[in-house]
């Protein structure tokens, strides 16, 4: 008895086509692959060059002392703290006016006119180079609100700079939630608000949070914002108080310590820049991976 | 005497945007009936449920016209719609667990209105997780996730949900779609008890039951009422209109 052509070529014989479509396959997985590899590779290396260079200088006293002898000797205390104070204070401004303004626009706002011109500003905001924000902050903040040059003023800077990206990410965070959830609460007349309570903002918290606090890494590394409205060149400050700056002082920042050290300071040590710079990119992993764990966190308990 | 009608539509008319999607309907339904609503994809009955509970306001380009009034008073002007929202327990098509817990889920409702004793909460949630025929499934773990729950004990989730808020209006779309005959059967059997209580709209895909349930049936096609008779006239050859009897047996649609 004969058996049908189709039959005795089997389930599992190789076909020219079969052959085919597995190498295209192994092609697209490995030109990914490189692809990915390409973005971590300059990271490790650009990493591993600063760590190396920077670590004749790198210890504890070089984060705790005040920079001495004009810049080339001592640590960068006045620096770091400044940073910190910049990033701190203006997140507080930003991410409570940026996420509230973000519920609005996703979960109350109409689509009409006015929210489209809100939403276009949001956008366009975004875009804009930071030196224009610093420009704006020095007529703004410095001169016209009388601030002065001060932390304050660099601050409020920084948090119109970050501001409307926290918008963006929230925006984002909040539409993630399924649309038919906001619904059932409304058919058992929960108000919006109850809604967003109950059941909105537990769910889009993780997102909320990472694009808030990606943002602290922007803050920190911006120089522009902060040189014409409260960073200053040089400030002694007292090692070891944390409090050691008021809200209406200059202050040092370590973005603009790094720019000032190698371009201004001659004979500073060939190791400081890179110390400062790995300061820098030091903090704003540790606040990243920080980020990232509380994700994981948040989205161990993530419900559905 | 005439019992007051619990929902009274006059001319109803609704739009998206230039498209009119329900072209000026009327007609009531009574007190303690379910009344089937019966007719193809597109022809208004999600619609025609969400104008009933104002749940359309959240469509912005959704335009009614014309008077829905239940219990007399007029849902389109009424100033709370809150309250008119928890008057009437709705049921969607595909089944929504609340990331909440199976005892929150039911709890949302009434927490929502302010009640928060915690021993009228036990009562209310086991009351409603009985009628929704749940219950025995899920009292050993009404801390664990309503989301976790498969997909017929999910649509009995919403069905308890929707009746947490002890509304007089039961209205379910479609809420057999997703799930089992088996489970289908058993809602079905909740229906017929929960009828002495409340008033039930059932908009429903599957014909025969409209047949098994409503009182009377109401064919919607295109936006228009096309019959609405009792069940038993809908579907014989008593029917009037030719595209009713074509309908329920499965000629077009």
């Amino acid at each position: 008895m004969s058996v049908p052509a189709s039959s005795t070529a089997g389930l599992f014989t190789e076909t020219p086509f079969i052959r085919k479509k597995r190498r295209t396959e192994r092609l697209a997985q490995c030109l990914f692959g490189a692809m990915a590899l390409a973005m971590v590779i300059p990271l490790l290396l650009i990493l591993g060059y600063l760590v190396f260079k920077a670590a004749p200088l790198l210890s504890w006293d070089f984060l705790t002392t005040n920079p001495t002898n004009g810049m080339r000797k001592g640590g960068i205390w006045s620096a770091l703290l400044g940073t910190v104070y910049l990033v701190v204070i203006s997140l507080c401004i930003s991410a409570p006016i940026g996420v509230l303004a973000a519920v609005y626009l996703n979960e109350y706002a109409k689509d009409n006119w006015f929210t489209r011109i809100v939403n276009l500003s949001v956008v366009n905001l975004a875009g804009v180079p930071s030196i224009v924000h610093a420009l704006f902050g020095l007529g703004a903040f410095v001169l016209f609100a009388r601030l002065d040059r001060s932390i304050l003023a660099a601050s409020l800077t920084l948090a119109i700079m970050t501001m409307p990206v926290i918008i963006a990410s929230t925006k984002e965070a909040l539409a993630s939630v399924p649309v038919s959830f906001r619904e059932a609460c409304w058919n058992v007349g929960a108000t919006r608000w109850q809604t967003i309570k109950a059941i909105v903002l537990p769910n889009s918290i993780s997102g909320i949070l990472t694009g808030v606090i990606l943002q602290v890494s922007r803050t920190a590394g911006e120089t522009a914002p902060i040189m014409f409205t409260g960073a200053v060149f040089y400030r002694n400050i007292p090692e070891g108080n944390v409090f050691a700056y008021g809200i209406k002082d200059q202050c040092m920042a370590l973005s603009m310590h790094l720019y000032t050290v190698t371009t201004q300071v001659t004979n500073a040590p060939e190791a400081l820049p890179y110390a400062i710079a790995v300061t820098l990119l030091g903090t704003v992993l540790l606040v990243n991976a920080t980020a990232i764990v509380f994700r994981v966190w948040l989205r161990n308990r993530k419900k559905w | 005497m005439t019992q007051p009608k619990k929902i009274d539509v006059q001319n109803l008319r609704l739009s998206y945007g230039p498209k009119e999607v329900i072209h000026g309907i009327s007609f009531h339904i009574e007190p303690n009936e379910i009344i089937g609503i019966i007719g193809p994809a597109q022809s208004g009955k999600t619609s025609l449920l969400r104008c009933i509970n104002r749940t359309i306001d959240f469509t912005a380009s959704a335009k009614v016209s014309g008077s829905i009034k239940v219990d007399g008073e007029d849902v389109v002007t009424t100033r709370n719609v809150y309250e008119l929202r928890r008057k009437i327990g709705m049921v969607a098509p595909l089944p929504v667990g609340l990331p909440l817990s199976i005892y929150d889920n039911v709890a949302f409702a009434p927490r929502t209105s302010g009640m928060n004793n915690r021993s009228d909460l036990d009562g209310l949630v086991e009351k409603c997780l009985r009628q929704a025929a749940l219950w025995n499934e899920v009292k050993d773990r009404l801390d664990s996730l309503g989301t976790k729950l498969s997909g017929g004990q999910q649509q009995r989730l919403t069905i308890a949900r929707a009746l947490s808020h002890q509304p007089e209006i039961l209205c379910l779309d479609e809420f057999s779609i997703a799930i089992d005959p088996v489970t289908t059967m058993r809602i079905e059997d909740v229906l017929k008890e929960l009828k002495r209580e409340m008033t039930i709209i059932l908009v429903t895909n599957l014909v025969q039951q409209a047949r098994r349930l409503a009182a009377r049936t109401l064919f919607l096609w295109n936006g228009e009422i096309i019959e609405l008779d009792t069940t038993d006239v809908i579907f014989s050859e008593r029917a009037k209109d030719p595209r009713t009897r074509d309908y329920v047996n499965g000629i077009f649609g």
